[in-house]
C-alpha cells in the first residue's frame, strides 16, 4: 500500500500528482506556522511531562513525535467542523485554540473535562480506549440530519474528525463505527495515528494488513501517509475533510508515525523496546524534517526561532504557573451539563447534594 | 528573605507508594533551575529522573541514597531565594534542630507553613482545611489512579466529628525527614535536650504523632548510626548506612536493591528447584592456545578473547546438542516450556552487587559476535547501566568463579532457568598427557542443573560435551 509523502526525512519537497495542489497555497507564513505550533506542542509535552514527574499530575500522555500528524490535520479543518481526541492529541487542541493548561485539568485530577467543547469545535478527552469514534460518527450523522453536509456553501458544510490509534482499531467499538459510518455516508474522518505501539503491544502483533486496508472492508475510502510529514498529513486530510462536506461519505487515513516516548507517565518503553528502533525514528523526527525544508529554503530567519524560542518558554510558564494555580471546580458544577436542558431528577440530586454539602464542617455554606 | 521550599517524592507512575533514592545529581549549595534533574529514583516500575520544581539554591538533601522512602515525604529543601536577608523571626519548631546533630543544623527547621502554602498537591483546593490540624500538612490531592489512601485524612469531616489522628509510619529513626515540625511536649523536649538526643530522630508513638517521654528515652538507649571509616577505591563501602551495636561489636545493614532482589531470587531457586551439580576436571591446554592464536588475529583485534568466550561457545555448542536442557519449569500450570533460542546469561559482579544479564540469541552469534556482546554486557553491567529487560528471559547461564581464583562451586539456578555452569580457575599442574606427567592447563567445571526436568543423564553429557570442546577445540568443529 503506498504511503503519501510531500517532505522526505532530509527535508526535500517530493511532487505529488494527487496531492501538490492541496498544499500549493500554503506559503513559507504558513508553513513558519505549522513548524511554531509543532515546537510549542512539543514544549508543552516536556514540560507537562516535568511536571507529572514532580507530583504536580497525576498521569500525563505524551504526543512527542506525533506532532506533524496532529498539527498537520487539524490546520486542514473549518472552523465549523468538529475534532473528537483520544487523549493524546495536545496538538489538534493546540491548533484549535484551547488553552493547554485547560487539557491538565484531567491529568491533575481536579476536573473531568477541562474546556468547552462548544467553545473550540474539540470534544473531551476520552480515556476509554476506542470509545469515541462512536460519539463522532454520531455526531456526523446529526450534522447529516442537520443539513449542515453537501450545501455546497463552504462556509456551512461541516464534518467531523476522530482521532483514534493503532490499539484502538482492535477495538470492538471502533468496528461498530466504522459499519455506521460506512452505512450512513456519515461526514467523518477516522485519522488513526498508527505509532507502532499500543503501550507495549507493536501493531503488527494486532493486524497482518497496513491498519488503513481496515477501511476498505467497511466500503470506506482508505489512505495511508507518512504522519510525520506535516504537509502530506494536511493534504490527505484536507482532502478527506472535502469528501464530507460535499456529502460523499467517511474516509478512513492511517498516520505511519511513531510514540517518542512513553505510552504515559506510568510506562517504562526501555522495557519492551530497542534504542535501534527510537533511533532510527528520531531520524524521522516531524519537527526536524520541515525545520531542513525551510532552512534550504532560506525561510527560517533568526528572529523568527528567537521569538519562537520566546513563545515557547513563555508557554511552559504559562502551564506551569496555570497548574500550580488550579482550583476544584463548584463541586455541584457537576449537574450542569447532564442535560441540554433542565431536568426534574438531576434537579432533585443536586438539591440533595447542596443540602448534604452544607452539613460538612469545614465546607460551610457554599 | 531566605525561602525555603520543599519537594516531597511524588508517584512517578499511577498507584505507587515508595521508591528508593539512587543517586542525587546535586549537592547542597548548588544552583538549581526549574526541571533541572536532580535526583534519580529506583521504583517498583523503573528508573526515573526527577526534575527540581523550583528556582535556587539546595540547602538540605533530606534523605539518603539507597534510602527507600514513601511517596510524599519530603526529599529535598531548595531555598527560592537565597540573595534575600536573614529571616528575623525564628520559625516554630527551631528549638527542635539541636546544635550537636550536624544534620539538623543544615536543615532549615520548621518550613512546612511555607511548603505547604507554596508548593505541591492542590492545597489551594482544600485551603477550607482546619489549619488547627496538626494532619492537615498532610493533605493530598486525590489524583488520576491514586485511589484515596488510607493513612490519608479525609478531606473534609463531618460537623462535629474529632479530628482522626494522623497515624505515623513505623519507619526507622534514621528515615525521618528532617526540616518537619517535630511534635513534643516542653517537659519531653528538655528531657531530649538533657539526653543529648536530636528530637527530629526520634519515632513518635503519641497520639496525632506526639513524641512522648518513653520514645526520647528509648531512643537514647540506642547509639547513632556511624558512618564507618573508608577506604580509596572503596566504590560502595558496604556498612554504609548501617547502625552500630551498643557495644560496638556489630553492625545492623538494612536489607535493599540488589541485595535484597538477590537474595530473594535465590531463596525462590534453591528452594524449589532440586539442585543436583556435576564436576568434570579437564585439560584445556588446548583451548589456551587457541585464545592465544585468536588475540593474534587481525579479526578479533577489536575484541578481548578470553577463555570465558570460548567456554561460552562450548557451552552454546552443547546446548545445541542437548536442546532439552534449555528449558524452563512452569509450576503453576505444571507445564516445560523448551526455549528454541539461548539468552546466554552471564554472572557479573557490580559495585551494585551481583546481576545477571544475558546475551540475547547468544545460539545465532558467531564466535567475533559472542565476544563483542560478551565485552558490551560485562561493560554495561560495571556501569550500573544493565536494564530489567537485559536480565530478563535468560535461559541458561555461565558464573565466572575462577576470575576470584577458585577452583569451582555449587552454583544456585538464576530463577527460570535450569542449569548454570560455573568455570572455575585455569592453573597449570601436573597432568597425564600422552603418557607422561607433563605440565597442562587445567581447570573444573560444575555443573547445577533444575532435578525436576533434567535428569543425570543429561546434565552430565552436557557437561561432557563442553568439557570435550574446551579440551580439544577442534571438537566444536565436528559438532558445530
Amino acid at each position: 500500500m503506498e504511503t503519501v509523502q510531500l517532505l522526505t526525512p532530509e527535508g526535500t519537497r517530493v511532487a505529488d500528482a494527487r496531492y501538490d495542489h492541496r498544499v500549493a497555497h500554503l506559503d513559507a507564513d504558513a508553513l513558519r506556522g505549522f513548524y511554531a505550533d509543532m515546537v510549542l506542542t512539543r514544549r508543552f509535552d516536556t514540560e507537562a511531562t516535568a511536571l507529572q514527574r514532580q507530583g504536580e499530575l497525576g498521569l500525563f500522555t505524551p504526543s512527542m513525535g506525533q506532532e506533524a500528524a496532529q498539527v498537520g490535520s487539524a490546520h486542514a479543518l473549518a472552523p465549523q467542523d468538529w475534532a473528537f481526541p483520544a487523549y493524546r492529541e495536545h496538538g489538534v487542541l493546540h491548533v484549535r485554540g484551547v488553552d493547554l493548561v485547560d487539557v491538565l485539568k484531567q491529568f491533575r485530577g481536579v476536573e473531568h473535562g477541562g474546556w468547552d467543547p462548544a467553545e473550540h469545535h474539540v470534544h473531551l478527552f476520552t480515556l476509554v480506549v476506542g470509545a469515541h469514534p462512536l460519539h463522532a460518527v454520531g455526531y456526523a450523522m446529526g450534522m447529516q440530519r442537520d443539513g449542515v453536509v453537501g450545501t455546497g456553501d463552504p462556509q456551512r458544510d461541516a464534518g467531523v474528525i476522530a482521532y483514534l490509534g493503532d490499539g484502538a482499531t482492535s477495538q470492538g467499538d471502533v468496528s461498530e463505527a466504522l459499519v455506521f459510518a460506512g452505512a450512513s455516508d456519515a461526514p467523518v474522518v477516522f485519522f488513526v495515528q498508527n505509532n507502532q505501539w499500543a503501550i507495549s503491544v507493536p501493531v503488527g502483533t494486532q493486524s497482518k494488513v497496513p491498519l488503513a486496508q481496515r477501511g476498505q472492508g467497511f466500503g470506506i475510502p482508505t489512505v495511508r501517509v507518512d504522519g510525520n510529514d506535516v504537509l502530506a498529513s494536511y493534504a490527505v486530510t484536507a482532502e478527506a475533510m472535502e469528501r464530507a462536506h460535499r456529502g460523499h461519505g467517511p474516509t478512513f487515513i492511517e498516520a505511519v508515525t511513531y510514540r517518542m516516548g512513553a505510552h504515559t507517565t506510568s510506562d517504562d518503553p526501555l522495557r519492551y523496546r530497542e534504542d535501534d528502533e527510537v533511533a532510527a525514528w528520531r531520524a524521522k523526527d516531524p519537527i526536524d524534517r520541515l525545520r531542513r525544508y525551510l532552512e534550504s529554503a532560506g525561510e527560517l530567519p533568526q528572529d523568527f526561532l528567537a521569538d519562537l524560542e520566546a513563545r515557547s518558554e513563555a508557554l511552559a510558564r504559562h502551564v506551569r504557573d496555570g497548574v500550580h494555580a488550579m482550583t476544584a471546580p463548584e463541586p455541584t458544577s457537576m449537574f450542569d451539563h447532564v442535560y441540554a436542558s433542565p431536568h426534574s431528577l438531576v434537579q432533585s440530586e443536586r438539591a440533595w447534594f447542596e443540602q448534604y454539602e452544607s452539613g460538612l464542617a469545614e465546607g460551610g455554606a457554599r | 528573605m531566605p525561602r525555603y521550599q520543599q519537594f516531597r517524592l511524588p508517584d512517578a507512575g499511577e498507584g505507587l507508594t515508595e521508591a528508593e533514592i539512587v543517586e542525587w545529581r546535586v549537592a547542597v549549595g548548588d544552583t538549581v533551575t526549574v526541571n533541572q534533574v536532580i535526583v534519580e529514583i529506583e521504583t517498583a516500575k523503573s528508573l526515573v529522573e526527577l526534575p527540581c520544581p523550583f528556582d535556587g539554591v539546595v540547602s538540605a538533601l533530606l534523605v539518603e541514597e539507597g534510602v527507600t522512602v514513601e511517596v510524599g515525604t519530603p526529599i529535598i529543601t531548595v531555598d527560592t531565594d537565597p540573595g534575600g536577608p536573614e529571616q528575623d523571626d525564628a520559625p516554630a519548631g527551631a528549638d527542635a534542630a539541636s546544635a550537636e546533630s550536624p544534620a539538623a543544623a543544615t536543615e532549615p527547621a520548621a518550613t512546612e507553613p511555607a511548603a505547604t502554602s507554596e508548593s505541591a498537591t492542590s492545597e489551594s483546593a482544600t485551603s477550607e482545611s482546619a489549619t488547627s490540624d496538626p494532619a492537615a500538612g498532610e493533605t493530598r490531592a486525590v489524583l488520576v489512579g491514586y485511589g484515596v489512601r488510607d493513612d490519608a485524612p479525609s478531606r473534609r469531616r463531618r460537623a462535629g466529628e474529632p479530628g482522626p489522628a494522623e497515624p505515623q509510619p513505623a519507619s526507622a529513626p534514621a528515615s525521618r525527614p528532617g526540616g518537619q515540625r517535630v511534635l513534643a511536649k516542653p517537659p519531653v523536649r528538655k528531657l531530649a535536650r538533657d539526653l543529648h538526643v536530636d528530637l527530629a530522630t526520634v519515632s513518635p508513638t503519641g497520639p496525632g504523632g506526639i513524641v512522648t517521654r518513653e520514645d526520647v528515652l528509648a531512643r537514647a538507649t540506642e547509639v547513632r548510626p556511624q558512618t564507618l571509616a573508608t577506604y580509596p577505591n572503596d566504590e560502595e563501602p558496604w556498612l554504609e548506612s548501617g547502625t552500630v551495636s551498643p557495644d560496638g561489636r556489630s553492625t545492623v545493614v538494612p536489607v535493599r536493591s540488589v541485595r535484597k532482589r538477590t537474595a530473594e531470587a535465590m531463596v525462590a531457586s534453591a528452594f524449589t528447584a532440586p539442585h543436583v551439580s556435576v564436576f568434570h576436571t579437564v585439560d584445556v591446554t588446548r583451548t589456551m592456545r587457541l585464545v592465544a592464536r585468536l588475540r593474534e588475529e587481525r579479526e578479533f583485534s577489536d575484541v578481548r578473547v578470553t577463555p570465558l568466550l570460548i567456554a561460552a561457545k562450548a557451552l552454546l555448542i552443547a546446548v545445541r546438542r542437548h536442546p532439552e536442557v534449555n528449558a524452563s519449569w512452569r509450576d503453576e500450570t505444571q507445564e516445560i516450556v523448551y526455549k528454541h533460542y539461548v539468552n546466554l546469561g552471564i554472572a557479573a559482579q557490580t559495585p551494585r552487587g551481583l546481576v545477571v544479564p544475558n546475551i540475547k540469541d547468544a545460539h545465532r552469534l558467531g564466535l567475533h559476535d559472542l565476544a563483542v556482546a560478551l565485552a558490551d554486557l560485562t561493560a554495561k553491567a560495571r556501569a550500573g547501566g544493565t536494564s530489567p529487560a537485559d536480565m530478563s528471559d535468560g535461559t541458561i547461564t555461565i558464573t565466572n568463579v575462577g576470575v576470584f581464583g577458585i577452583d569451582t562451586g555449587t552454583p544456585i539456578l538464576n530463577p527460570g532457568e535450569s542449569a548454570i555452569l560455573a568455570f572455575g580457575a585455569i592453573r597449570e599442574q601436573p597432568w597425564m598427557h600422552r603418557g607422561k606427567v607433563k605440565p597442562r592447563h587445567v581447570t573444573q567445571l560444575a555443573l547445577s542443573f533444575d532435578h525436576r526436568l533434567v535428569d543425570g543423564a543429561l546434565g552430565s553429557k552436557l557437561l561432557a560435551d563442553v568439557a570435550a570442546i574446551l579440551e580439544d577445540p577442534a571438537r566444536a568443529l565436528v559438532w558445530g
